[in-house]
């Protein structure tokens, strides 16, 4: 995505296709949406997905309208079930939606072809899971090293080996883990392991971070630690996050908290 | 760069699939250890068929031959060309042999071959299978003193006087033991003496070049007996097949042995047809040395005599002109020369509508036997190759486990933006090295287990107290191997071929897996 020109022409097709006529569908309630396709920096349009199972469908999202502002951290709740994974993984181009569109930079990203979601997932995107996701065979350096490792070649990476890990080693320093390079993610603890991921979450310095339930297998403390941990980059760094948590105190202290209900999206509940 | 690193760590922690490869490393193994072996037998038997024999052999209908070999020889000569490198005319017929066997005769069949001392040596390695020193360099039918391959017991000029002179004394005892009885009883004494050792003797009369009538001859053998001296003279010479001279057995101490029913310096009398109308004649040889091809067909069949020697008794010689017949002329061609070719050239020289005479490669003359050593070649092959893909399955198995197991890493490469190609590497470049560490270490069991075929085969004897490789079966002392680098190179390019295929389809079901379901998989 650090073509401008593609970026541009993008837009432009989006917006031929908006003035075409197609009336802009207006669901649910009072969406922060200005302009064309959202103000927002990550925004997503009448987002539909569902799961099949054999013929029964179980619609999961029914027309998500979301809105992120860049610099924001933002969390989603809702009930389990709900659909904050599944949203999420549009939101990440790990999936396809069924209808809908999802923004970012004012681009369009879902119907972008493999390659480019896969560098967006790589460079601009960082992701977090519930469960850590570390590869076990790999130390925890080379876990935070894995997505340099996947975006350069044998050679490229040789030549930049000392660069990468120089940075590598200092988000470890950053996420408080520099004694733990050269363990296997099975010798720690789940906090340090959230770390870990944290650290190969913010490697390729990306501008969005997308963190599913990085607290939900954690002690209240740890998860506590985890979430200041989160909370300072996007204060120091203006990192923009979106965070889906079942825990409401974490959920307080976001600057927006955005519910899911029966696959819709319900901004500022009333806890 | 993180397939890699990931393909050597999923090396480095996965012992399971090194274990579904050594099915592959045992298939290799073979594989090489039993194209090796018959390679060798191959090689082994092609050499020595080769050897024994000539290129081509081109010869005339029946056993009268056919007149004017050198007439032949020069056509021959004038139509090969430079590609020849040697050429003889022979005579082979089909013989019995008589040999004495401690006071009694034992009878032997075999083919009685007629050969010029001199060019024999040049269309076959015959000399080389020769068991006296001097007659490997320079074949001659006349006996030596003594230097035979010392697994002969004494043989030689030496040992036949020796024998001569044991065998008279014992006579003279038992003439005179008979003389005193007869003394005794006062009967008489009349009995024809030996001549004492000391006598003269009367050369024997210079062979009459022109016709010569085998009766004749038979007769004046007979009339020359009294005065043919066996300690001073011999017969004409004979080469005589080992096999037709020895019975091979193992003993009681498992060692091979040869017993010798007739050795160097000892005569034999050898029956065979004339020519014209075919009568049998019978003349006595002196065995002048033994032929070891180690080809055991030959060496229980062949005899050779001088070719002049056999021409005359055998009436071939043209009582006229003096122009003798023969019944082959031998070719050999220079290495590297197409025999097909050069056998279509004669042909073409001798057409058979007119000529009638066969004209044939060694390969045709052993035809059967060198394809039955292929076809049994080719089907190991395939038998073996099919263990090999066996144990592709084996490996397909083994990876498709695998790759459920590595379900959720593959959604979380995914995650961090490893393409569907990416993931498909790491499994593929998986299958690849296990391939290559396979059939490398295949390769080196299978060389290592030539090369030492030999030692591996006396312990296997030693453990089990019975014999592997039967030298008596095979007439070889050891087991032949020849390590083809070509065929090293195909089974390794097949392994690692069968390994990469077998890999594919879990490499296809991991590139293919949903990162968000992958994910999801527990
Ligand atoms: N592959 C699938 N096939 C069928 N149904 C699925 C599949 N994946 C998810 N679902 C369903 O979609 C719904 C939403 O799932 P999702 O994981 O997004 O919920 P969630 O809100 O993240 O829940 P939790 O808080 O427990 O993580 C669930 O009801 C789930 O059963
Ligand atoms: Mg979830």
């Amino acid at each position: 995505m650090n073509k401008p020109q593609e970026l541009e022409r993008n837009v432009v097709v989006h917006r031929r296709r908006k003035n075409g006529g197609a009336p802009v569908k207006k669901k649910g309630q009072s969406q922060r949406i200005d302009g064309p396709h959202g103000s927002g920096y990550l925004s997503t349009r009448s987002l539909v997905k569902s799961y099949y199972k054999g013929k029964i469908e179980i619609p999961v999202l029914r027309g998500v309208d979301l809105n992120v502002v860049q610099g924001e951290f933002t969390t989603i709740v809702g009930q389990s079930g709900s659909g904050k994974s599944t949203l999420l993984h549009l939101l990440g181009v790990l999936d396809a939606p069924d209808s809908g569109e999802v923004y970012f930079d004012g681009q369009q990203i879902d119907n972008l072809p493999a390659s480019a979601r896969e560098l967006l997932r790589n460079r601009t995107f960082g992701m977090i899971f519930q469960f850590y996701h570390l590869l076990p065979e790999l130390t925890t350096l080379e876990n935070v090293l894995a997505p340099c490792m996947i975006r350069e070649s044998v050679w490229g990476y040789w030549r930049r080996r000392r660069q990468y890990k120089q940075r590598a080693e200092a988000l470890l320093e950053r996420v408080g883990l520099s004694h733990r390079l050269r363990h296997r993610p099975s010798e720690l603890s789940g906090g340090e392991m959230q770390r870990a991921a944290i650290a190969r979450a913010l490697i390729q310095s990306p501008q969005l971070l997308l963190a599913d339930e990085p607290t939900g297998n954690l002690d209240e403390t740890t998860g506590q630690e985890i979430f200041s941990l989160l909370k300072s980059l996007n204060t120091e760094q203006q990192l923009t996050i979106v965070m889906v948590t079942h825990d409401r105190r974490i959920a307080c202290q976001t600057d927006r908290v955005v519910q899911l209900v029966e696959g819709r999206v319900v901004e500022n509940p009333s806890s | 760069m993180y397939k890699l690193l990931l393909c050597w760590r999923y090396l480095r922690t996965r012992y399971i699939a090194l274990a579904s490869i050594i099915s592959v490393t045992l298939g290799v193994a073979t594989l090489i250890v039993v194209n090796s072996v018959m390679d060798g037998f191959t090689v082994e038997m092609h050499h020595r068929l080769n050897d024994g024999l000539s290129d081509i052999v081109f010869e005339g209908r029946g056993l009268n031959g056919f007149p004017d070999p050198e007439w032949h020889k020069e056509e021959i000569r004038k139509v090969l060309g430079d590609d020849l490198k040697g050429i003889t005319a022979t005579v082979v017929v089909p013989a019995m042999f008589n040999l004495t066997v401690q006071g009694e005769s034992m009878m032997q069949h075999g083919s009685l071959i007629g050969i010029d001392p001199q060019s024999y040596g040049t269309v076959s390695d015959f000399p080389q299978y020769l068991l006296h020193a001097e007659n490997r360099e320079r074949l001659s039918f006349a006996l030596r003193d003594e230097g035979y391959d010392n697994r002969l017991p004494p043989s030689g000029w030496n040992w036949r006087r020796k024998r001569i002179t044991l065998e008279r004394d014992y006579l003279r005892q038992m003439q005179e033991a008979e003389r005193l009885r007869r003394e005794a009883l006062g009967e008489p004494v009349a009995m024809n003496t030996l001549p004492a050792a000391e006598t003269p003797v009367t050369e024997a009369a210079p062979e009459t070049a022109g016709p010569i009538d085998p009766f004749q001859r038979k007769r004046q053998a007979a009339a020359e007996e009294h005065v043919f001296d066996e300690m001073k003279q011999q017969h004409p010479g004979v080469v005589l097949g080992i096999g037709i001279a020895s019975h091979r057995y193992r003993g009681a101490d498992k060692e091979v042995k040869d017993i010798f029913y007739c050795r160097p310096g000892d005569d034999i009398q050898i029956s065979f047809p004339t020519a014209g109308q075919p009568q049998i004649v019978a003349d006595n040889f002196t065995v002048v040395d033994f032929y070891e091809s180690k080809m055991s067909e030959y060496d229980h069949t062949f005899a050779f005599v001088p070719l002049d020697h056999l021409q005359e008794m055998r009436g071939m010689v043209d009582p006229l002109t003096g122009v003798p017949s023969v019944t082959q002329i031998q070719i050999r061609l220079h290495d590297g020369v197409d025999l097909e070719a050069a056998q279509q050239k004669l042909y073409d020289r001798f057409p058979p509508q007119q000529f009638g005479y066969s004209i044939r490669t060694w390969q045709q003359l052993q035809g059967p036997l060198l394809q039955a050593v292929q076809m049994e070649t080719t089907l190991l092959n395939i038998l073996l190759f099919l263990i090999i893909a066996v144990a592709g399955f084996g490996i397909l198995a083994t990876f498709f486990m695998i790759v459920v197991e590595k379900t959720r890493d593959i959604g979380v490469l995914k995650s961090l933006g490893a393409s569907s190609r990416g993931v498909m590497t790491i499994f593929l470049t998986y299958g690849f090295s296990l391939g290559i560490v396979g059939s490398g270490v295949g390769i080196l069991i299978g060389l290592l287990f030539v090369v030492y075929i030999n030692t591996i085969a006396a312990g296997l004897e030693w453990v089990t107290g019975r014999p592997v490789f039967d030298p008596t079966v095979y007439y070889f002392q050891q087991i032949p191997t020849v390590i083809e680098p070509f065929t090293v190179g195909w089974i390794a390019l097949g392994s690692v071929c069968v390994a990469i295929v077998a890999s594919v389809l879990p490499a296809l079901r991991a590139a293919r897996l949903h990162p968000v379901e992958a994910l999801r998989y527990e």
